[in-house]
């Protein structure tokens, strides 16, 4: 019985969807000027949603990268030959050499309708003349500079080694594959708990309650324990553990296209390789990495990107001050270019904006240099 | 350096791991590849040919068997210890590197006393290239060379080392039709000015028989005939080799023999001495027919193709196998192409009898 | 190369060549091995101490040599994390954030990757270009704009309705032009003779779309719907931009929850439980739709 209504239903449903006069009405009438348009209507709410948070953004950012305004009663703090801010000798405050100066737009003062904005070159100025930029640039140069060689060497080591073997292949690259599917905070908490020493004692780590994990199995190769992480720790072994956790998050990708490419090479070279009785090192040299290039240059180039982007890693870590527990204020210790345009994004969007079009020319130029030196290096 | 393979055998395991059948690609071969011989196995896709070859370069490891090089056993021996050149079929060549390179990467691996210097290897990079008629093209890449150069530069690469033996794998087979005839020529110049042993692979007769010195008809991994190429064709041991060999093919009748008289039909054609009576199978090459108003072998006439020198008569007849009957007659004899029938007398020595069940050969005295 | 000077290659010691090359091949098999053994322990090395901090004490935890297993298994530490780190309202949020733009946006993707593979109409190609171009700016630059217009619409601090709260982590990624570009590549494949076949059957576009061209791009589709949801989940910048407290992603309460204000000391056993409750739904995608996963990176370079 049950059955029956259904098919009378799906019956009713079908006359009501196929009769030729709702046919009529509609494909004549609405159905031909819908079929003219209707590529434009599909597309409709992509290109709202493009056009708002896309291609909108692209102009205003650069837009509020080059806009200023003056406040006349700015403090201009005075410095000393040296660089060094003056204090006040009777009130102990920063001592003051006049007032009045350029700055960046604030969303916030736009609202107000507070001030008359201005076209200008002073947040790109202010950037530049920032004493943390320095240490953004060195924090980013060295971060890239040392996990993109060290990963893609790596990656490209384990991928030959993958590709060689035939038991287990499939287990491994399974398991070296596991690090990319992870929340780069989580994981970043799980290496700073493996490198945090407990009850830290900056002058005698002896003194400490635990080592930890890395310390421990360090020591047994007989290596002194080193302060990582923690209170008192040094720039260098901050940046030691920022690039293994690095190297350590970027090795799946890199292993995954890199091997990609090894299994789409064909055999044939490795097998007339072989009959030339090429010895592994030259196989490698001469023909895997050759053969490899457009891969190679294809992870080096995203390498570089996400170098020049880092942040949540560093968070993971060290956490929102980018440095470890009490050291010196001012520019965070490991502070990079993302992590200073989300600092100024509150303050002055205007400054967070040219330091993003700054961002974005360092990307576009090392991606070029990039593709220039690898076309030396490509051969076909 | 002479190429022994005794009792070679090569199994895969089955694909499909239910069903558990194994593939004999290979089956007990044994045969010595005299020293500078240029060998051509022989055979439809799948009858192990490629296999062989591959199991003499040591790409491929026997599951019986032993290979010989001269007198030393190379059975166990990796592909790089054995000092062999092969030519893939697609001829794998380097597409990073030049003409130049290509041919100088064997030499640049040679280890020891063997190890030679710069300049050595340029001058036995040019020596090879020389050999094979490309020393105008070292400095191209590979993508820049038209097919039949880009396998010159593959047998430049796997001569430069100076092989003990030489392997090619189907050389010709992605070369278009006139490439082919003029490359098959090259590397038999080449065979014989290097008189280096060299064995080569293909499906196709005309290939074979045209410059190998010997050839080796296989099927499903089974060796059916060796042996000098115009021996095999005028002598098939069975009607697989003498179906295989010859174009066009040979034509193939349902016969008996009875007392000591072959029939076609109802007609004694030859007289076959010492052949029991019973059914066979008959083969007749196309060049076996003499058009005989008196001949015993009447068909039904199709077509007269006049090419030259020859004309192709192309006839039926009930008791042929083939679906015409084409026979290769000197054009001096004249053929009423407008005639209903076609009588042929047959030369002996151009008809072979095959047992019908076994499709062994089975010889008979020619008068 | 005359015919002289053709030698064959000296004549070695067969027996010793042969045994030579097979110590070699099994040394060098120890050697790969041992080496991809070592490194995949190095990458396993982090989750397996996560996993086994979290079931430690305290105590235990701050032995100065630590146990590679815990003495005492102590769950109490998840349900701890649970509440210290507010994790239930997290975990709600993420899922809600994460399904709702995973629907949302799929259904964008497929609509317009259809438009841009099936449909002709003025100007496809240059739009097409356009959308492309705009993958080569960082997202950076996006993001300080659509935190400057989310503001202007109210969609930000404290007081925003729950529709407003959620609205406002989802709208802005709702277009992926990755995602369209993968898509539409797909669909391309399909040959258009499918579609103009269905088109002399008077087949409408959307149940053509929805009959041959999904089935056929399936693949495709589930890489991008885990790719985007692992994207909700691993989401750290913007919603800690653009969020109250009330309205956090997973992420933004994990790193801090656990610190000690003043003294920055942690207790890591429970902050592992936390950063492991956050990290099994990951395994889990991961065990079970690995293959997706690796096809869709592997096409794309991107993380989420």
């Amino acid at each position: 019985m049950a059955e029956k209504k259904q098919n009378i239903f799906v019956w009713f449903v079908e006359i009501f969807c196929k009769q030729w006069i709702w046919k009529g009405f509609f494909v004549n009438l609405v159905y031909k000027k819908f079929d003219k348009w209707k590529a434009w209507i599909y597309l409709a709410p992509t290109l709202v949603l493009l056009a708002i948070f896309t291609i909108w953004p692209i102009f205003n950012t650069v837009k509020m990268a080059f806009t200023v305004y003056w406040d006349p009663e700015a403090p201009i703090y005075e410095y000393d030959e040296n660089g060094e801010i003056v204090y006040d000798d009777d009130t102990g405050k920063l001592a003051i050499d006049g007032y009045g100066m350029y700055k960046g737009y604030s969303i916030i003062l736009d609202i107000a309708g507070e001030t008359d904005f201005e076209f200008g070159f002073n947040n790109f100025k202010e950037i530049l003349n920032y004493d943390g930029f320095f240490r953004i640039m060195q924090n980013t140069i060295i971060l890239c500079v040392a996990t993109v060689p060290i990963s893609t060497f790596l990656a490209l080591l384990i991928a030959v080694c993958l590709n060689a073997i035939k038991p287990l292949r499939r287990f491994l690259q399974t398991i070296f594959f596991m690090p990319y599917v992870t929340n780069s905070i989580a994981i970043g908490m799980v290496f700073a708990a493996m490198f945090n020493i407990v009850g830290v004692n900056e002058h005698n780590l002896d003194l400490s309650k635990s080592l930890g994990i890395i310390n421990n199995i360090l020591g047994v190769f007989g290596v002194d324990p080193v302060n990582w992480i923690n209170q008192g720790s040094g720039y260098w072994a901050n940046i030691a553990v920022m690039i293994i956790y690095i190297v350590w998050n970027a090795l799946p990708f890199k292993i995954l296209i890199l091997l990609g490419g090894l299994q789409s090479v064909n055999k044939q070279y490795y097998e007339a390789a072989k009959i030339d009785s090429t010895p592994p090192w030259r196989v490698f040299t001469r023909i895997t990495v050759p053969l490899l290039s457009p891969m190679i240059t294809y992870v080096v180039i995203t390498g570089f990107i996400g170098g020049f982007k880092e942040y949540t890693s560093i968070v993971g870590i060290f956490g929102e001050t980018m440095q470890p527990p009490g050291a010196e204020i001012g520019t965070p210790r490991l502070q990079t270019m993302v992590g200073y345009i989300y600092d100024k994004l509150g303050d002055s969007e205007g400054i967070a904006s040219a330091a993003a079009i700054l961002l974005f020319i360092l990307i576009f130029a090392v991606t070029l240099v990039n593709l220039r030196v690898s076309k030396k290096n490509t051969h076909y | 350096m002479k190429v022994e393979l005794q009792n070679l055998t090569k199994i895969f395991p089955s694909r499909n791991k239910k069903s558990g059948e194994e593939v004999i690609a290979v089956n007990n071969f044994t045969f010595t590849i005299p020293d500078g011989q240029l060998v051509g196995l022989l055979g439809p896709s799948g009858c192990g040919k490629s296999t062989t070859l591959y199991m003499i370069s040591g790409l491929q490891q026997p599951t019986g068997g032993k290979i010989f090089f001269g007198d030393e056993d190379v059975t166990e021996l990796s592909p790089e210890n054995r000092g062999i050149g092969l030519v893939f079929q697609n001829y794998a060549l380097y597409p990073h590197m030049t003409v130049k390179q290509n041919i100088m990467f064997p030499l640049q691996n040679l280890k020891g006393e063997d190890k030679m210097t710069k300049d050595q290897m340029i001058e036995r990079a040019y020596e090879a290239a020389k050999l094979v008629q490309i020393d105008e093209l070292m400095d191209r890449k590979p993508s820049e060379l038209s097919g039949g150069q880009q396998q010159r530069v593959a047998i430049a690469r796997a001569l430069v080392k100076m092989p003990r033996v030489l392997l090619l794998d189907e050389p010709l087979s992605n070369l278009d039709a006139r490439l082919r005839l003029q490359t098959r020529e090259e590397i038999r110049r080449i065979q014989r000015e290097t008189g280096i042993t060299t064995v080569f692979v293909t499906h196709d007769q005309e290939e074979a028989m045209s410059i190998s010195d010997i050839i080796v008809v296989m099927k499903l991994g089974v060796v059916q005939q060796i042996g000098k190429p115009q021996e095999v064709y005028d002598d098939p041991t069975n009607l697989f080799v003498a179906k295989f060999l010859g174009t066009p093919p040979i034509n193939v009748f349902d016969g008996e023999v009875k007392g000591g008289k072959l029939y076609i039909g109802e007609s004694a054609i030859i007289d076959v001495p010492g052949v029991d009576d019973r059914k066979v199978i008959v083969g007749v090459r196309p060049e076996g027919f003499i058009p005989d108003a008196n001949g015993a072998l009447t068909c039904k006439l199709n077509n007269v193709e006049v090419m030259g020198r020859d004309v192709s008569v192309v006839s039926a007849n009930s008791a042929s196998l083939n679906p015409v009957v084409r026979s290769i007659i000197d054009a001096d004899y004249k053929i009423n192409k407008n005639a209903e029938y076609v009588s042929f007398s047959l030369k002996a020595h151009k008809v072979f009898l095959f047992d019908a069940e076994t499709e062994e050969r089975i010889r008979f005295e020619v008068k | 190369m005359s015919e002289s000077k053709i030698v064959t290659m000296k004549e070695k010691d067969m027996k010793k060549v042969a045994s030579a090359q097979k110590v070699m091949g099994v040394l060098g098999k120890v050697f790969l091995y041992l080496f991809l053994c070592v490194m995949a322990l190095i990458v396993v090395f982090p989750f397996y101490w996560m996993i086994i901090s979290s079931l430690k004490t305290v105590p235990e935890y701050e032995q100065a040599i630590p146990t590679l297993f815990p003495e005492t298994i102590v769950w109490s530490n998840y349900s701890e994390a649970i509440k210290t780190a507010n994790l239930y309202n997290l975990f709600k949020n993420t899922v809600i954030v994460g399904v709702v733009s995973t629907i949302l946006s799929l259904v964008i993707t497929v609509i317009t990757a259809f438009v841009f593979a099936r449909l002709e109409f003025k100007g496809r190609d240059a739009l097409f270009a356009l959308l492309l171009a705009t993958m080569m700016i960082p997202g950076e630059l996006f993001t300080i704009t659509n935190y400057v217009t989310v503001t202007e619409w109210g969609w930000v601090g404290a007081g925003v309705t729950p529709f407003e709260g959620y609205a406002v982590l989802i709208v802005p990624f709702l277009v992926s032009v990755f995602y369209i570009y993968l898509l539409r590549q797909n669909f391309m494949q399909i040959p258009n003779e499918l579609y103009l076949a269905a088109k002399v059957d008077g087949t409408k576009d959307l149940k053509y779309l929805w009959k041959v061209m999904i089935p056929l791009a399936l693949p495709t589709l589930i890489s991008i719907t885990i790719l985007k949801m692992m994207g909700a989940w691993n989401s750290y910048v913007w919603p800690r931009l653009v969020t109250t407290k009330e309205y956090h992603l997973i992420t933004n309460g994990l790193r801090t929850a656990f610190q000690d204000a003043n003294t920055g000391n942690a207790n890591i056993p429970q902050q592992m439980a936390a950063v492991t409750l956050v990290s099994i739904p990951l395994f889990l995608v991961f065990i079970f739709l690995r293959k997706y996963i690796m096809k869709g990176v592997s096409r794309s370079g991107i993380k989420g």
